[in-house]
């Protein structure tokens, strides 16, 4: 008889219960999923907004560290995310590709600055130069359809920039991000940093979008309809909508969660 | 030899005749009322309905322009959608030439053009002369450069025009946002409708001279005229595939909501209460004229503006000092005189918003220095104002006044400083001032602003990225960075 797993919620660094003592069962299964409420997610929010100082401030090297060493953990877990996420080729595939990701956002933390900063010639005796600082907390829904891979291909790009996340998991399909979460637990990410929420996503989300401490929401997992309501209540502390389609892995995906700051200084004086 | 403290006090009480040196205005001719221009002309607006642009220094009236309804914006931006595909499809380096020659055209009708932007905004003729219509010639050169060298800007990708650009600006600097916005927009290859702010629309209808005068092909640009409510006609017209606003954060969240779900890509520059950050170590005589520069430059109607002054407790009594009597000698009058160093308040009802947050300042326990000033009989006036005994909850340390009004905190560490700059829901813009190179690094990067000026204030260039954090907006103006609000790419 084998010992089963309690699924949690992750937040600040830890695995906990919601705090609504609420649980469902995915695809009518056997195993019980902790049905997240608005204050757990308003935990989460809290527990991203201390942690993204020092998140944001690691050198870029040490994010890079610690997100090849997230890719390490996934892989050691390979035969475990395989089976969760049904088994076969196709989920083989899906841990690779999950993988992939955080190898290749591992690598862009010291790069991104050179391709996306800039020095730019004023007309004026002033040094002036531009570069990309994270946003601060990021929303970010896992699609249905790809609960693994289709969550780490926006977390990766995210965290490369040094943001803090707040995730919803994939209402129906929620196992693989809950033990994600093991795997950012044991790979140096300092607590708070990933914050991953089960739960109705209709009960969610709204929460997510309106929460005024919450800077951007990347909707690349939701619906147009979703979408709509997400851009309404993002209105009302000007977050960001982050729509860059779901496969696209690139820098401009990272930018997309960044602000670019300029900074001015005279010469000469 | 040194003055005694009493004499340099009488010194600076000393009131200095200035002769008048009011710039000409006769080379410059307004219509007594302008049309829409849409269509590469002037139309007869559907719209019955005008409205007076008045100068704010005099309140007399200036011209008539339309209040466009939704039948003219429709027109507006059908043309704009007609122009779109040939506009788009014209080899890129044409469309160079006509930013070229659009920037030339500002060039050389640049003593006309600040003239008219003194007359219709309040503004100092030496800013209009010297800051708005310079940078906004620069803006269009800029960017007349990238049209034909696209490629080469985003690696990897390719880059496509959006289509019709929805755009609506502010009064603060009329012809200087509108050269943000469009520059940019025709550099991508899209077509514009732009709505000038109802208080300053000329500026704007010579540009849509220069338009005709440059020979661009008709549609590629449309101005319509109006207030709040054709603005938000044009933002929501189904056929605006991108939406760009300058103006309020009150205003950029109602645009916000209005967009969403319809998949236009949107930029919004907002309102901004900037954190002027000054240091024991910081050189006291320019840190002076930055702050006053960081306040005062265009009546404090500056979204970037330095409304905060966060000072190092140590040296607040003497900053403050300096400050005070550099206040005297500010000159305030007649916006057309090239002495002038503050010029009139926009409008009556900014003036009125700007006296409602200052009552509120005395009434929370703030204390108001003003230095002797006489303010002209007619127009709409605001002396220079600090406050001191400032706390952090006071509206007037929240709020974006948007006028000559400069809060005064101190504050004893770096961090604190931080903290208290940080402490807005803005995200606009900061300055800090100090000798000491590592620590206007640290500041720098602490500041969560998306401009940083570091012993200086103020500042703007076209090469330089402009746009805030937070609720001060997204996107950004100027740079390489400013050309992607304008791109899809593939």
């Amino acid at each position: 008889m084998d010992v089963r797993k309690t699924y949690k919620l992750f937040v600040n660094g830890e695995f906990v219960r919601s705090e609504s003592g609420r649980a469902y069962r995915p695809d009518g299964g056997k195993v019980n999923v902790p049905r997240g409420s608005r204050k757990d997610l308003r935990d989460a929010v809290r527990a991203g907004r201390t942690a993204f100082p020092g998140w944001a401030a690691r050198t870029a090297m040490n994010r890079g560290q610690i997100l090849y060493r997230a890719a390490e953990m996934l892989d050691g877990r390979a035969a475990q995310f395989v089976e969760l996420l049904g088994g076969g080729a196709r989920s083989r595939r899906e841990l690779d590709s999950a993988v992939e990701t955080l190898v290749w956002y591992a690598g862009w933390t010291d790069k991104l600055q050179q391709v996306t900063g800039t020095v730019n010639p004023v007309a004026g005796p002033y040094f002036n130069f531009t570069i990309p600082e994270p946003m601060g907390i990021v929303g970010i829904i896992a699609p249905e359809d790809s609960p693994l891979t289709g969550l780490v291909r926006r977390l990766a790009p995210a965290l490369c920039g040094g943001n803090v996340v707040v995730a919803l998991a994939a209402e129906s399909h929620p196992l693989a991000a809950l033990t994600l979460a093991e795997v950012m637990a044991t790979s140096d990410m300092p607590a708070g940093v990933v914050n991953i929420l089960s739960g109705q996503r209709k009960e969610l989300l709204p929460w997510l979008a309106s929460h005024m401490d919450v800077n951007a929401i990347d909707a690349a997992g939701c619906s147009a309809g979703e979408i709509k309501a997400i851009e309404e209540s993002a209105a009302g502390n000007v977050k960001r909508v982050i729509k860059i389609a779901e496969k696209e892995q690139s820098p401009y995906l990272i930018a997309a969660f960044m602000e670019m700051k300029t900074v001015w200084h005279p010469i000469g004086v | 030899m040194a003055l005694t403290k009493k004499q340099s006090d009488a010194l600076a009480r000393q009131t200095f005749e200035y002769a008048p040196a009011p710039e000409s205005i006769d080379h410059v001719k307004i219509q007594p009322r302008y049309g829409l221009f849409i269509g590469g002309k002037f139309v007869t607006a559907h719209s019955r309905k005008r409205f007076p642009t008045i100068n704010p220094a005099t309140e007399q009236k200036l011209a008539e322009v339309v209040e466009a309804d939704e039948v003219d914006v429709d027109r507006a931006v059908k043309a704009a959608s007609k122009a779109f595909d040939s506009w788009a499809r014209l080899p890129a380096a044409r469309r160079a030439r006509y930013l070229f020659r659009i920037s030339r055209l500002i060039q050389e009708r640049s003593r006309e053009l600040a003239v008219v932007e003194t007359m219709d905004g309040g503004k100092p003729i030496k800013e209009s002369r010297d800051v708005d219509i310079p940078l906004s010639a620069a803006h269009f050169f800029y960017y007349a450069g990238w049209a034909d060298k696209l490629e080469w800007a985003f690696p990897n990708r390719k880059p496509h025009p959006l289509g019709v650009a929805g755009q609506v600006i502010p009064w603060n600097f009329p012809l200087l946002m509108l050269a943000w916005k469009i520059a940019p927009a025709l550099a991508a290859g899209n077509t514009v409708v732009l709505k000038p702010a109802e208080t300053t629309p000329l500026s704007a209808m010579v540009f849509a001279e220069i338009c005709m005068q440059a020979d661009l092909p008709p549609g590629v640009v449309n101005i319509v005229t109006g207030a709040g409510k054709t603005g938000s006609l044009v933002v929501s017209h189904p056929d605006v595939k991108k939406v760009a606003f300058t103006g309020s954060t009150d205003v950029g969240k109602l645009i916000q909501r209005a967009v969403a779900g319809t998949g236009k890509k949107l930029t919004l520059e907002l309102g901004g209460k900037a954190a002027n950050i000054v240091f024991e170590d910081a050189p006291l005589d320019q840190a002076v004229e930055g702050i006053v520069n960081g306040i005062y430059f265009n009546q404090g109607h500056v979204c970037c503006a330095g409304s905060r002054l966060l000072v190092q407790e140590s040296i607040a009594e003497p900053l403050l000092e300096k400050l005070k009597r550099r206040l005297s000698t500010l000159r305030l009058g007649d916006p057309l005189d090239k002495n002038t160093d503050i010029g009139a308040i926009n409008s009556r009802a900014q003036l009125e918003k700007i006296q409602g947050l200052v009552e509120s300042g005395i009434e929370e326990g703030a204390e108001l220095y003003q230095p002797e000033c006489v303010l002209p009989e007619r127009g709409f006036w605001f002396p220079p104002s600090l406050f001191t005994n400032v706390a952090q909850s006071f509206r007037i340390a929240r709020e974006e006044i948007f006028g000559p009004v400069l809060s005064v905190l101190t504050f004893r560490t770096p961090d604190e400083a931080v903290a208290k700059a940080n402490n807005t829901p803005y995200g606009l813009s900061a300055g800090v001032w100090t000798d000491k190179g590592s620590r206007i690094l640290w500041m720098a990067e602490h500041m969560r602003a998306g401009v940083v000026w570091a012993n200086t204030f103020n500042r703007f260039d076209p090469t330089s990225p402009f746009g805030g954090y937070k609720e001060s907006g997204f996107g950004r103006e100027g740079g390489v960075h400013g050309l992607l609000p304008y791109l899809e790419l593939s």
